[in-house]
């Protein structure tokens, strides 16, 4: 099975990425982009989706620091 | 007493910590594959960039065969200390609380800092006076240590914090200028800037030598 896995930096904890490229934007003539974050995406191709999770709490994110959210594609 | 430093593919500093437990006790090299630490008193867990930081700096060499030891070592009461990677390879071993963010202003950085000693009540600082300042350099691009504000009360209630950077040094943006934490048990310590980078005068310090004395010191019973 195909997935993707969505991962973002937690809401409230400072997103440099998303600071520098909201920056940035303005830069470029773009006005009115806010509230950018960054993140990751991995996608995979999983014989038992039942351990997806799993793999995203110990490996593909720190669920500490980030949030995921898993996609089937 | 003998130092156990592990090398991982992509450590860096490793030599560095070799010549600096050097000064203070025998130090030998670990590979990431092996899982006998040989009887070593205390690992250093050095800096670097090991299995190339994909994913997230230390996620990968977490699951190394050597850190699988080197968490039962832990466990039992031994000695470990982190240097930047190796800090940011304990705290996702969850030996260490919290996590390495990117810098505030997404920068690497390399300079010499003044961290000032919080609590010489532990294995690493022992050799150290309370308040005093360390002259020492940090090169990190995630260096910014957090941890929710709950856990931060509760290192700091608990004496879990045991350097800071000193006002005006804080150059990563980590939460309460926090530079060093140390483990509920007193065993496990981390910090993003280098002792093993000043023990010597000819690159401008020695200040980084207190925290391999401390852990000899440690290992001997020795109270300073």
């Amino acid at each position: 099975m195909r997935a993707r896995v969505l991962i973002r930096p937690k809401a409230g904890i400072l997103d440099p990425q998303g600071v520098a490229v909201e920056r940035a934007l303005p830069a470029l003539g773009f006005a009115g982009a806010s509230d950018v974050h960054v993140g990751r995406l991995v996608e995979l191709d999983v014989a038992d989706a039942s351990q997806l999770d799993e793999m995203c709490r110990r490996l593909l994110a720190n669920p500490l620091v980030e949030d995921y959210e898993i996609q089937y594609l | 007493m003998r130092f156990g430093i592990l090398r991982f593919p992509g450590s860096c500093d490793e030599t560095d910590a070799q010549q600096a437990a050097a000064k203070v006790g025998d130090a030998e090299l670990l590979w990431h594959a092996d899982r006998d630490l040989r009887g070593v008193d205390a690992i250093i867990v050095p800096g670097g960039f090991s299995y190339g930081d994909y994913l997230r700096a230390g996620a990968i060499a977490r699951f190394s065969p050597v850190m699988e030891s080197v968490i039962e070592f832990a466990q039992d009461g031994g000695l470990v200390l982190g240097i930047c990677n190796g800090f940011q390879v304990l705290c996702e071993a969850g030996l260490l609380p919290g996590a390495l963010l990117p810098n505030a202003n997404l920068h690497f950085t390399s300079r010499q800092v003044d961290l000032e000693v919080v609590s010489r009540d532990t294995a690493f600082t022992r050799a150290c006076e309370e308040g005093e300042l360390l002259s020492i350099p940090a090169k990190h691009q995630s260096g910014r240590y957090w941890a929710p504000d709950s856990q931060l009360d509760q290192l700091e209630a608990d004496g879990q914090v045991v350097l800071r950077y000193a006002r005006g040094h804080n150059f990563n943006g980590s939460a309460r200028d926090i530079a060093g934490v140390r483990n509920t048990a007193g065993n496990v310590f981390g910090l993003m800037p280098h002792p093993e980078h000043a023990v010597d005068a000819f690159t401008g310090s020695t200040d980084g030598l207190a925290i391999f004395a401390s852990m000899r010191m440690a290992v001997e019973g020795v109270h300073a």
